[in-house]
């Protein structure tokens, strides 16, 4: 069984060197088994793990190697494995394997085609560090790994400046979450003398609730999660990220890399329960964050961007139940929403696809009839993101909304709000993109075909998890067994003893009333688009949404982009020029160059001595010899 | 042995040494300032004979024969030395037509 654990990151890493090393020899055909197979090897695996939990829970901890051990510091290369990592091992495998068969079919004609899966390979196999690392440092290996290859997806087509841009920004952002990360990493080592998960959790029971180190550390630790799952203020990069091919944005900035900052939090639950400041600090951050990312997706334009800013919409819910300890709801929502909004990508990127590079909604519609498949899968998946039941969706959304109003009143009205939006621009995104009349070039709506089965398949089984995805945790009064929150309890065990709740359901009914309210929200925001966006046919050009200061200011993104580039990367390109101005020139330059003339201008005054004249050497021989033996006298 | 040593002895060690340190000093300077490459030659003749006689001189007056052996060594390389250096004035002699050191002045920055 050990032997599993260890092969599991092992495949990824594989398919990552193979194809890395030889993507100028390999023919596609090839690729395309390497590339996904061994994800589906991984995920094979991972299911193994998943049906022998059980075998892991007295010794959860596989040590591969002693990797640093040096006086107090012990940090081994060790996996720990246990109901939290065996989802995310679930998640990154099977969702990643699913994106892996879809880019075949999308990235087909593409010349990096190699260069694409190795680094998708690559991808995984970081993420699968990261969520099977035993101690915070694995993790950190696994966090800047996927960050690195956030850096080469994202600015995956190289040749266009513009994507390099992008791809910039993404890692120098997340680069700045990981000081965070590390600065919490050395607090963590200073207090505990240990990096590892088990040393660590257990000696934080000590601790008082609301110890001033453990909240250091806990918002340091937040910091590289703020960084990492695009929250405020540093998301601006996720919408820029869509500039990568599709399946990246699927895989990287839906599933994956994104709840990386999720999985961090509910890992380290026991340091955060004990840090009450900290919780209010993600809760208000998640909360912001939800809401500012909402309202920007409703005035967007760029299909892509507006399921970018749906995503960070739904990191924010996340964070938000995990600030008031409902770790294992926000789990079941990270699951959840890795099906759907994978989905979502990978319906975009077929209708991408299908339009030949369209990205703009204001030029699709009526895509219903010329593209079924996607067209019902994408429904199924707007639905999920929705909260309409059965799908999961409802289920997920439904026990961080019932969780959060145990806590407090005013975050659930927020928390409303922000399910309100979600349901409008999904589904504005929806009837423009799907109903009403074609509004692209005719040459455009000639070529609308649906894509292969290649991409469709995938597109499918992810619809049947949207909509089934749910049912692993049906609550109690539905007479349901509950299984994700009762198969992650142990995990969360130790941190519920500290969470206080202020309301408790008395009886069944009001539970129900409770699971209707945003239900019925969500409806009404449902039939507002439909009134607004079918049957109104309210297209917003540029003139509409300019004209109003507010409607401007979301559709401007509230200049934060701008505000940005003021305040923090002008000056940083002001400070880089007088250094080179400077420093560099006037100083470094003339230092290393003027030894180089020190040498010359020396060389050249000392030539004269060679004379030639023997004479003078004659001379200087004698005379250097008399001073040696005067020097020998005068010495010894 | 003993009374050749013993008669040679009469003769205080400090004349030979002011004699050979003058035959010296006459052997470099001839070297600093003369311009004929033979005349050099001889001059560094001068030294070594210099020194062969004082080397002799400390042999008998510490009778201790091993600095006339050592003599005989520094005859050897005399000798060898001597071949060698007027083979090389020789083939100057032949390129430059004069035997004056000062027009060897070609090897200079």
């Amino acid at each position: 069984m050990n032997l599993i654990v260890t092969l599991i990151p092992l495949f990824p890493l594989l398919g990552f060197l193979i194809l890395g090393l030889g993507f100028r020899h390999i023919p596609k055909k090839l690729t395309s088994f390497i590339g996904p197979g061994t994800i589906l090897i991984s995920f094979i695996l991972s299911l193994i793990v998943l049906i022998n939990i059980h075998q892991f829970t007295s010794s959860p901890v596989h040590q591969l190697f002693t990797w640093i051990s040096f006086g107090n510091l012990n940090i081994p290369f060790a996996f720990l494995i246990d109901p939290l990592s065996c989802l995310m091992l679930l998640i990154v495998t099977g969702v990643g394997f699913i994106i892996h068969v879809y880019s075949i079919g999308y990235m087909h004609e593409d010349q990096g085609y190699n260069r694409f899966f190795s680094y998708m390979n690559l991808f995984v196999f970081s993420m699968l560090l990261l969520v099977m690392g035993a101690n915070y440092v694995i993790m950190f290996i696994g966090w800047e790994g996927v960050g690195l290859c956030s850096y080469l997806l994202i600015g995956f087509w190289f040749r266009n400046q513009e994507f390099n841009n992008a791809a910039k920004k993404a890692f120098i952002m997340n680069r700045i979450g990981d000081l965070g990360f590390l600065l919490g990493m050395f607090l963590l080592f200073i207090t505990f003398n240990s990096l590892n998960y088990n040393d660590i959790f257990i000696q934080a029971k000590n601790h008082p609730v609301g110890s001033g180190v453990i909240i250091a550390i806990t918002l340091l630790l937040f910091v590289g999660a703020v960084g990492k799952s695009a929250q405020i203020p540093l998301y601006t990069w996720l919408p820029d990220a869509m500039a990568g091919p599709t399946p990246v944005s699927a895989l990287i900035h839906a599933a994956t890399m994104v709840t990386a900052g999720v999985y961090m939090v509910a890992r380290s639950n026991i340091l955060y329960v004990l840090a009450p400041p900290t919780m209010l600090i993600i809760g208000i951050t998640g909360m912001a964050t939800l809401l500012l990312a909402g309202i920007i997706a409703v005035y967007q334009n760029d299909i892509k961007k507006i399921l970018a800013y749906s995503t960070i919409s739904q990191l924010g819910y996340m964070f938000v139940a995990l600030s008031f300890g409902a770790f294992s709801a926000a789990m079941f929502h990270l699951t959840t929403h890795a099906f759907f909004k994978a989905l979502l990508f990978l319906a975009a990127g077929s209708i991408i696809h299908a339009l030949g590079g369209e990205q703009d909604i204001r030029k699709m519609g009526g895509l219903k009839h010329s593209m079924p498949k996607t067209f019902w899968t994408f429904l199924i998946a707007t639905l999920a993101i929705s909260g309409i039941p059965p799908l999961s969706g409802f289920f997920s959304k439904d026990d961080i909304l019932t969780n959060i109003l145990t806590h407090s009143v005013t975050f659930w009205v927020f928390a409303m709000l922000g399910v309100m939006l979600t349901a409008f621009y999904m589904f504005r995104l929806f009837f423009l993109a799907f109903w009403g009349k074609f509004r692209g070039t005719v040459e455009k709506h000639d070529n609308l075909h649906e894509s292969s089965s290649m991409m469709t398949i995938p597109l499918i089984i992810l619809a049947v998890l949207s909509a089934m995805g749910g049912f692993i945790n049906i609550p109690l009064i539905f007479n349901g067994t509950e299984r994700l929150n009762s198969f992650l309890s142990p995990v969360f065990a130790d941190s519920s003893s500290f969470i206080h709740r202020n309301y408790r359901f008395t009886d069944a009914y009001n539970e129900v009333l409770i699971m209707a309210v945003p239900l019925v929200f969500s409806a009404i925001m449902i039939i507002l688009a439909l009134q607004r966006f079918y049957i109104d046919n309210k297209i917003m050009n540029d003139k509409i949404v300019t004209g109003n200061f507010f409607s401007n200011l979301i559709y401007r993104r509230f200049y934060i982009d701008e505000i940005y580039d003021f305040l923090f990367v002008r000056p940083f390109l002001w400070l880089s020029k007088i250094f080179y101005n400077v420093v560099e020139l006037k100083f470094i330059d003339r230092g290393v160059n003027g030894i180089g003339t020190l040498v010359v201008r020396m060389g050249n005054t000392i030539r004269y001595i060679q004379t030639g004249h023997v004479g003078f050497y004659l001379f200087i021989m004698v005379f250097g010899i008399i001073a040696i033996l005067l020097l020998n006298i005068l010495i010894f | 042995m003993q009374t050749i040593t013993q008669n040679l002895q009469i003769i205080p060690l400090n004349y030979y040494l002011y004699f050979c340190s003058a035959l010296f000093s006459i052997g470099v300077i001839g070297v600093l300032i003369k311009r004929n490459a033979l005349v050099i030659l001889m001059s560094i003749e001068l030294m070594i004979n210099s020194i062969n006689l004082l080397l002799a001189a400390f042999s008998a007056y510490n009778n201790d024969p091993a600095g006339q052996i050592f003599v005989f060594f520094i005859m050897v390389v005399a000798a060898a030395e001597v071949a060698i250096g007027l083979a090389i004035i020789v083939v100057i002699f032949r390129t430059t037509n004069s035997l004056d050191i000062d027009v060897l002045n070609k090897l200079k920055w």
